[in-house]
């Protein structure tokens, strides 16, 4: 099928990247098709689940509804953005040691989310965590270890170090 | 010691605490890789053309516009895979794409590839499928009393029969009538059970890839080719022998592979059109092909939770003892049989325990309709009748005057012994799990005595830990682990088990760390791929940790044997002496001798040569009743679970809040406890998102399209979101079971049963409302209310007074109005 293609100029991860896609893909579709980070999830295409979320210009957004030209000259982050080389994120340590992604489809979304609510918010409570994650859904965990996750992370970030570990 | 791994606490380093997952920190950098994920170079993408009609012939099916579509590679319809498929093979009812006749919308009648899927989706629209409309089953009980008239869902098997029945079971244990008619107290309900799905959060995708010819031979000397899928699936052993069965290609020429499965729950447990359609389409096109299900087409995909209609008597003596049990079940099972067989008797079957019933009886009914397929999801067929049981328990306990939870005690089954229908039972920490939530809900003080509009509920059940006869007969192991040691000291595991997010990969990393003393990042987990791992059957019926795991400390036994005898000849010391612990081995009477477990392998791989063993687990097979059927529900242990559930009901709006689910599951050992929670918490969230707020329903004729789901996405299909989940506190009951790896049972199951008659209880125990049909959704629980309103039973439920349980006085009765 014939389909017109433009140029997108977009930041992703700190790398500023310039490609041709059609002109009605989204950010999600650049992202896993014409840039090969299929860290972000489509689990909806609809902009129900959230697995799709990454962080533009520091707000949680779900990029399987951002058309991709909405994203152009901005700053996208997706999962494989939130790590350092030397060590991954806080929030990506504290999923992996407190049992928060199960089957891990939809925490790359979940990630971002959190990594904005923390951003933001230091010190969260509990309320506020279910807050920001209403819109990511987990068919896993029942969200509770998410929770405790996001928590721990913030100690972390807080502290800088010196959270509670739990594997000890 | 035994050869079970009935290790003391003390023995076990790292089996028992916290642990990492294997790929934990892949899944949360984004470098795990989901089938989805995967391309390859000339890829095409298929898309599926889905029929319209719940009910209809397919008169002609015309592509030839659609394969003159510029980008379409090949379109290929049901005349080209002409062979039918079942996961039981007993009862194969589905083509890969339909032949002669639809039978629910949705239902695939061709398959497109095409250099994208915008290509593939305008090709499926130049595909011309003349239909003859047939008058469509939608209502279970209509299906069954159909004359056949008008055609039935599928031929009748013999003359005469009613082509819409897919199985009928009747099973009979003691004198139930007798029983019934001597009980002192009697009660009588009839429930329902909305259908529901499983909902994981990634589609299914497959991605097949056929390279013709290659040296490999077929029977009569031609070239067969090779075959290689890879797909989000459960089941990799099931969907390996159906693609060689349907394709007509040489078992030994496929090869399927799992890559991380993002969320299962049962979903994904048979081969789906997918499947068949990637591999066929690579066939016609000599390309990958890929297959994305969206998000509407894994609604209509389903084999989700059957809709149950239930009818249950229930006796008891005066002083609270079951007597006798009888059950009438219609189960509505749409359009084709999937694991059908196997439902219509666990909806009998796995009742028997955790109580003691002196007389048992069930009688169940699959129908089909013209409907997705119904199949299992997490706590197949049991999870039904179990909301109906335990609803019929409480109303019984409040008839003779007992707390619910005495009710259950003084009913319990015991370990060590068999149940009514003959099933053996091992351990049994039920008694353990109904203290635990007791104690930790504050029961004695707050039930029946919160508030009116506040209530507590008890629940408890039982579930299978795997099935102790394989979906096709054979008499080989159920799960192979195959197992090598390096010259660095590391430990590869080749493991066939189907990791879905319950950690299976994780869990036998854990074993060979524990068993072969090496620190857990000095193992591979190797998985996924039928071309280098031995056979396990499957992620279904909580089979996974007790069968591998068994299978894992086999193979890892047999190569520690080899290493312990090689440090012994070193150190001139007996072998049972020698210790694998730490990253080091060690000498029992003084640790102080010690080496690197690498030295330890390196001396054992010179005495032995190249270090590798294999180990395997068989169920047991002669536990079991001696009657037709007493082969299905009997498993090597069973899991216990009991809940109590808080709730706040608004009597004005019929939305009922809950607000903590206690959970206790006896999951004999907890290997992980991390991950046994999040087992725990995660069933108790699928159970409480079914009880209130899930229904997989259709629409009939007079509200849409007969047959059209009614809201085939995640904003009209509502799973909870985390605004909407209850606090879970989960607490493990371990009963170290006999024959379990370490004395592990499932948790992945067991612990989603009680949330549903749990909350149901909690309902009655706030308003005196009782709730028989699910969901408990605000316009379900308001006309209760109001009916009781009328009925002047809107009011907290007396206090249970039997002599001898003491019970503080309840707050007086708060009318509802």
């Amino acid at each position: 099928m014939s389909t017109s293609t433009e140029i997108v100029c977009l930041t992703v991860n700190g790398d500023r990247r310039e490609v041709g896609v059609p002109t009605h893909f989204t950010l999600l579709e650049t992202l896993r098709y014409a840039m090969g980070l299929t860290g972000s999830k489509q689990g909806c295409d609809k902009g129900d689940c959230g697995a799709c979320t990454v962080i533009l210009d520091g707000e949680a957004t779900l990029s399987c509804i951002t058309p991709v030209w909405e994203a152009e000259g901005r700053e996208v982050t997706t999962v494989e953005g939130l790590a350092s080389a030397e060590a991954p994120h806080p929030l990506q340590d504290a999923f992996d040691l407190n049992g928060a992604a199960q089957c891990g489809f939809c925490t790359p979304g979940i990630l971002c989310s959190a990594a904005v609510l923390l951003d933001r918010s230091p010190s969260p409570t509990r309320e506020e965590i279910k807050e920001a994650l209403a819109g990511n859904l987990c068919r896993c965990t029942g969200y509770t270890k998410i929770y405790d996750a996001v928590e721990a992370a913030a100690a972390v970030l807080r502290n800088g170090s010196g959270v509670a570990d739990p594997v000890g | 010691m035994s050869m079970n791994g009935r290790k003391t606490k003390s023995d076990l380093r790292l089996i028992g605490t916290p642990m990492r997952k294997v790929e934990g920190l892949d899944m949360s950098t984004g470098r795990a890789l989901y089938t989805d994920d995967l391309v390859f170079p000339g890829m095409l993408h298929g898309k599926i053309l889905r029929s319209p009609h719940p009910h209809a012939r397919i008169v002609s099916i015309d592509t030839t516009a659609a394969e003159a579509l510029d980008g379409v590679h090949g379109v290929i319809t049901g005349q080209d895979m002409p062979t039918k498929y079942g996961i039981i093979p007993w009862t194969p009812d589905e083509y890969p794409l339909c032949v002669d006749r639809v039978r629910y919308v949705g239902d695939g009648v061709a398959a497109v590839a095409a250099v994208d899927e915008d290509t593939a989706l305008g090709a499926l629209e130049l595909i011309e499928v003349e239909y003859e409309e047939l008058p469509p089953f939608l209502d279970p009980y209509e299906a069954l009393e159909a004359d056949g008239s008008t055609p039935y869902v599928h031929d009748a098997k013999k003359e005469g029969w009613n082509g819409n029945i897919t199985k009928k079971v009747h099973l009979e244990f003691g004198e139930v009538d007798q029983l019934m008619d001597g009980s002192d107290v009697v009660v009588e309900g009839e429930y329902f059970f909305e259908g529901t799905t499983h909902t994981p959060i990634e589609p299914h995708c497959a991605l097949g890839l056929w390279q013709a010819g290659g040296g490999f031979e077929g029977p009569a000397g031609e070239s067969s080719g090779k075959l290689t899928v890879w797909s989000a699936t459960q089941v990799p052993h099931y969907l390996h022998r159906e693609l060689a069965r349907v394709l007509g290609v040489d078992q030994a020429h496929v090869r399927v592979l799992q890559p991380l499965v993002g969320g299962a729950f049962g979903g994904k447990s048979e081969p789906f059109d997918l499947e068949f359609c990637v591999a066929k389409l690579s066939m016609v096109t000599g390309r990958p092909v890929k297959i994305l299900y969206t998000r509407e087409e894994v609604f209509y995909a389903h084999r989700g939770r059957h809709p149950f209609h239930m009818k249950y008597r229930t006796g008891a003596t005066a002083d609270g003892k079951l007597t006798s049990v009888d059950a009438t079940i219609v189960l509505d099972g749409g359009a084709y049989a999937s694991f059908g067989l196997i439902t219509t008797y666990y909806a009998g079957q796995l009742l028997c325990a955790p109580y003691k019933m002196q007389a048992y009886r069930f009688d169940s009914t699959r129908v089909y309709t013209n409907k997705p397929a119904c199949g299992p999801k997490r706590g197949h067929g049991s999870v039904q009748p179990r909301f109906a049981f335990e609803v019929q328990i409480d109303k019984l306990s409040q008839k003779v005057g007992l707390d619910p939870i005495e009710f259950r005690r003084r009913n319990f089954i015991g370990s060590n012994t068999r149940t009514i229908n003959e099933l053996r039972v091992t351990s049994n920490g039920f008694l353990e799990c109904l203290e635990s939530v007791e104690r930790a809900s504050g029961w004695k003080d707050r039930f029946r005595k919160l508030p009116f509009g506040r209530g507590l509920g008890v629940a408890g059940s039982t579930y299978i830990t795997g099935t102790n006869y394989p979906i096709y007969p054979n008499e080989m192991p159920q799960s192979g682990v195959q197992m090598q040691v390096d010259r660095s000291g590391r430990v590869a595991v080749f493991s066939g088990a189907s990791e879905i997010g319950q950690g299976c990969d994780s869990m036998v990393a854990y074993i060979a760390a524990e068993e072969l003393g090496v620190p857990l990042d000095y193992v591979r987990v190797l998985r996924g791929d039928t071309d280098f791992t031995p056979v396990d059957l499957g992620a279904y019926s909580s089979r996974v940790t007790f069968m591998v795991g068994n299978a894992a400390i086999d193979a890892a036994r047999k190569l520690r044997g080899m290493v312990q005898e090689a440090v012994a000849e070193e150190w001139n010391v007996k072998p049972g002496e020698v210790l694998l612990a730490g990253g080091l081995a060690l000498w029992a009477p003084d640790t102080e001798r010690q080496m690197h477990v690498k030295e330890a392998f390196n001396l054992a791989e010179a005495k032995f040569g190249t270090l590798g063993s294999t180990g395997w687990y068989n169920t047991p097979k002669d536990v079991h009743g001696d009657y037709r059927g007493g082969t299905i529900g009997a498993s090597p242990a069973f899991s216990f679970t009991a809940h109590v559930a808080e709730v706040e009901v608004d009597v004005e709006t019929g939305i009922v809040e809950v607000k903590k689910i206690w959970v206790a599951h006896d999951c004999g050992r907890a290997l992980n406890p991390v991950l046994v929670e999040g087992q725990m918490e995660g069933s108790a969230y699928m159970g409480f998102g079914e009880a209130l707020m899930e229904e997989h329903v259709f629409k009939d004729a007079e509200h849409g399209r007969a047959g059209l789901h009614d809201g085939p996405s995640l904003l009209d299909y509502r799973i909870p979101t985390s605004l909407d989940t209850p606090e879970f506190e989960s607490l493990i009951v371990e009963s170290i079971d006999p024959e379990g790896p370490y004395g592990a049972k499932e948790a992945g199951e067991g612990p989603l049963h009680p949330s549903i008659p749990a909350i149901a209880n909690a309902i009655y125990d706030a308003v005196g409302v009782r709730m028989d049909r699910l969901p408990f959704s605000p316009p379900n629980v308001w006309r209760e209310v109001e009916a009781a309103r009328e009925a002047g039973t809107l009011c907290k439920p007396a206090v249970p007074v039997m002599p001898g349980v003491p019970f503080a006085p309840a707050p007086e009765p708060v009318p509802g109005d």
